[in-house]
């Protein structure tokens, strides 16, 4: 099939960018959608031009490095689904599609669709771990955790960082990865003696990088590549709370 | 796997090929008294000295996060360098499967000794006995680790760890986390590192990627790198330099590794005068999605754990097209049940390999280019209910979908072996130390404890074990029995490494050829699958070392590579590292053809049984094949590392 592409083009962070037209030739439904865009890409470079740079690595799925605005969803829109695990059997020839970065202030776009995500690091800087140096481990089973806790914290803990909630969100909120950290730590007892520290650390370094406040949109979720439930947040702004009830500062 | 035949084999005395160059520095003493005691031997650094040292850490996955993190609890000034975006972005986070332990926890029989037995035994005798007793004794401390920091290890309803069995092994001993072991162990390490780079205790350059080793006096010293958004060629000094950079499987164009995952930062080692043991020793997965069309840019892996209820069979006739349910059960050929009656489908990984291969060479593959075979669950789901097989294999089954377009609930599944570790990485010894000093290699990149052959859930335990448990001690030795000399970057050694790196740039750029770094590298990979691939012979090999040297000069007259030095240059990145692949790839020829016997991942078509098992030689190869850098173009020099094999006595390994 044969699609057009609408694709966001900007050298760096200092200049502006513009959407440029592509014509994807000849794609084959069992490519990925970076693979299509790597066929792209080819022939920009044998044409001498500069292909359009993306982020991506592991390609199933996992490492959280790809993302991209499709049509307006990011990732594409399809439950679940990475970019690179979007397939093109999705698309119909003649098809248009408009790529774009993540948008959001605490995201610059550093060329084209890559955007800076650092930010997320230094949320989980603030606070983001359980302080246990190595060595002081005990034996594993000596901590209990209930099956349904261990559950729901893997549900959290299965994040990937990639950003799609930011990029989701009509307020750029980082809320949905801030708060998916915190209830994998704290539905643990392991997360137990930092949990309220941990809370409020990484709110403030959550805020202090730009990023917008909740509305209960739930655009985040719906984005999530790997369906964090919206019930992070609600658990998040109640260990707030607590914290702040406590007078932890 | 498990081994049924126990026939003992010669073994050359291993006092017959000593080099002076190779010291494994291997302690004296019993096998479980080795360690325990190396530790109370070695030196220590006090902790209020600890702060006058830096150690520079190249790489952020299990093995290095872990390392840097905890030589900087310990007081360590440490740099950690990722040419991701994060360090979470490291590939150990596409490992699915497990982490092997030696808890007994399931008491049935497990023991370090049982571990550190059956991965020697896998590893088809080509591995250091010390270093993978020292690692089934480490495997513990991980877990206990791994719980602490609140890695969301599966449970029990009782609250207790649970564990599944693997591949490889009688006994249960793999912990896991869903399908996501790797992603949320190295979540582990990473907010283990974060917590250090919070507290200024490690400096993390992230984007920011090592072309070269610097080396002075004969000590390693330091690092050159590309900060890869500004372009810059920065030098960094250290006292002690770690690579933890991973597996080359790359080299071969179609893997299962993540497309940015390379050999450069080993290979500029190895440049610079460390030893490259094993280079031939690749693995081969069996379950992976086949190549779809001539656009694949890489591979999937299907997790082993599939082959229990599933049964893999071809055509019995070559050519035929038709569709799988049109083929009726006398005219299909469940090659693995027939060949290997005891083990089945379940055979180890290497055999299942090689087996997918031979049928499809005899033309009688299926799917698109005949390169596949079906793996079927039309039985299970009959004697079992769909149910069943929905919650054991669901999530694959979904994944295999989303891929592929097709249902395995309906039609079977189709899986062809793909590459997906690399055994060989620069030589080190006991002390994880390479043969130049001060630089130690960790992880997949060093020849590791996995001989010729990984067993499953152990990659991720030794990642663990050398960054947590065993390189934050034996680093403190080399930094306590050293003495130093000041040097700053503006010493001669950082100047030239600098300007050479800055060279190799600009030759990549003003070559402006005509074809694009994608296009040679997927050239390169079709010669090694051919040649240096599941199977390999002196022929093949010999034509392999004709071929590459002249793609590697066509490389560098026709490349094309675009834009500028100065901002993020993603070819320019892909270029350095797809060159550096055409180096190796002569190397890794180099030792499969002077590894003349078959052993593990390693099958050499002249060496195998009337059934067409590999056939080992231990009376001539029995030991480690250690490579000296010589200068491009001229032979390596080959060094012996001897093996010595006296807690498991080398056997014949049968599946029959």
């Amino acid at each position: 099939m044969n699609l057009t592409l609408h694709v966001w083009r900007q050298k760096n962070a200092q200049s502006e960018g513009r959407f440029v037209t592509y014509q994807a030739k000849n794609i084959i439904p069992d490519m990925s959608f970076l693979e299509m865009l790597d066929v792209v890409n080819q022939e920009l470079i044998l044409k001498g031009e500069e292909p359009i740079a993306f982020e991506h690595d592991c390609r199933e799925g996992i490492c959280g490095s790809c993302g991209m605005v499709i049509n307006g969803y990011p990732h594409g829109g399809h439950r679940g689904t990475t970019t690179c695990q979007l397939h093109m059997r999705h698309f119909k020839d003649g098809d248009v599609i408009t790529i774009e970065p993540w948008r959001a202030r605490a995201f610059p776009v550093l060329k084209d669709l890559i955007v800076d995500r650092s930010a997320f690091d230094r949320i989980i800087q603030a606070g983001g771990f359980i302080s246990a140096n190595t060595g002081v481990a005990q034996d594993a089973n000596t901590v209990l955790v209930p099956k349904q806790n261990a559950e729901a914290a893997m549900d959290a803990a299965a994040c990937i960082g990639c950003g799609a909630c930011v990029a989701a969100c009509p307020n750029a909120s980082a809320m949905l990865f801030t708060a998916a950290k915190i209830t994998h730590l704290g539905l643990l007892p392991q997360g137990q003696p930092e949990r309220y520290t941990r809370v409020v650390r990484m709110v403030e370094q959550m805020d202090r990088e730009g990023f917008g406040g909740c509305t209960n949109i739930g655009e985040c979720s719906a984005a999530c590549p790997k369906e964090i439930p919206l019930s992070v947040i609600a658990r998040m702004n109640r260990d707030l709370l607590v914290a702040k009830l406590k007078g932890v500062n | 796997m498990t081994t049924t035949d126990t026939r003992p084999t010669t073994v050359r005395p291993a006092t017959e090929y000593l080099d002076p160059k190779l010291n494994s520095k291997i302690p004296e003493g019993p096998i479980e008294r080795k360690w325990e005691r190396h530790k109370f031997e070695m030196k220590l650094v006090s902790p209020t000295n600890r702060r006058r040292y830096t150690i520079i850490v190249v790489g952020s996955g299990l093995a290095g996060a872990s390392a840097a993190a905890t030589l900087a609890e310990a007081g360590y000034n440490v740099k950690c360098y990722t040419y991701h975006d994060s360090p979470r972005r490291a590939h150990s986070i596409a490992a699915q499967g497990g982490i092997n332990a030696a808890k007994n926890y399931r008491n049935d029989g497990d023991s370090v000794f049982r571990l550190f037995y059956d991965t020697v035994k896998g590893g088809d005798f080509r591995a250091r006995e010390a270093n993978v007793y020292r690692l089934a004794e480490v495997s513990m401390a991980i877990i206990d680790q791994c719980v602490a920091q609140g890695v969301p290890f599966a449970r029990e309803y009782s609250g207790y760890l649970d564990n599944r069995s693997f591949g490889g092994a009688q006994v249960a001993r793999t912990f896991y986390a869903r399908g996501q072991t790797g992603q949320q162990l190295l979540l582990g390490a990473y907010q283990a590192l974060s917590r250090q780079i919070g507290l200024g205790q490690v400096k993390m350059f992230s984007r920011t990627e090592m072309l070269d080793l610097v080396v002075i006096d004969g000590r390693a010293r330091g690092i050159v790198t590309r900060d890869m958004v500004t372009g810059k060629i920065e030098s960094h000094v250290a006292d002690a330099v770690v690579l933890a950079t991973g597996g080359y499987s790359n080299v071969f164009y179609l893997s299962t590794n993540a497309k940015a995952s390379n050999a450069t930062a080993i290979w500029r080692a190895y440049r610079r005068g460390a030893f490259f043991g094993n280079p031939c020793f690749t693995q081969i997965h069996p379950t992976c999605i086949p190549v779809s069309g001539d656009h694949q840019s890489k591979l999937t892996l299907m997790s082993e754990s599939l082959r229990n209820d599933g049964r893999v069979w071809v055509p019995k006739t070559p050519g035929d097209k038709r569709p799988p349910s049109s083929i009726p059960e006398d005219e299909r050929d469940y090659y693995l049940e027939r060949k290997y009656p005891s083990f089945g489908n379940l055979a180890p990984r290497d055999i299942a390999s090689r087996a997918a291969k031979q049928v499809c060479d005899e033309g009688r593959g299926v799917g698109p280019g005949g390169l596949g075979v079906y793996l079927d669950f039309s039985d299970a789901i009959k004697r079992l209910g769909r149910k069943v097989i929905e919650e054991r294999y669901g999530n694959l089954f979904e994944m295999y979908e989303r891929i592929t377009g097709e249902n395995p609930y309906e039609t079977p599944m189709r899986i062809y072996p793909a590459v997906h570790y690399t055994m060989g990485g620069l030589w080190v010894d006991y002390n994880l130390m390479s043969t130049i000093p001060g630089l130690f290699v960790i992880g997949e990149a060093n020849f590791s404890d996995h001989g010729a052959n990984r067993l499953g859930a152990s990659a991720l335990m030794q990642g663990l074990a050398d960054g947590y448990f065993i390189l934050p001690y034996t680093i403190a030795d080399y930094l306590a029995s050293t003495k130093f000399t000041k040097v700053d970057t503006t010493h001669i050694a950082f100047r030239e490494a600098e300007a050479e790196v800055t060279d190799r740039i600009k030759r990549l750029l003003n070559t402006k050829g005509t074809r694009t770094v994608d296009m040679f590298h997927r050239e390169l990979g079709k010669i090694m699958w051919d040649y240096c691939g599941m199977a390999r012979n002196e022929a093949g090999l010999k034509h392999a070392l004709e071929v590459i040297p002249e793609l590697r000069e066509r490389f560098w007259r026709e490349v094309k590579v675009p834009g500028e030095g100065n901002d993020i240059n993603q070819e320019l990145e892909k270029a350095g590292r797809v060159a550096d692949f055409m180096e190796l790839a002569e190397l890794m020829c180099i030792d499969a053809l002077h590894r003349n016997e078959s052993c593990g991942g390693h099958f050499r078509e002249e060496h195998q049984t009337e059934e067409g098992e590999a056939k080992r030689d231990d009376e001539n190869f029995a030991y480690v094949a250690a490579w000296e850098f010589t200068g491009l173009g001229t032979k390596p020099v080959l060094h012996k590392e001897p093996l010595y094999f006296e807690y498991v006595k080398p056997t014949i390994r049968s599946y029959k």
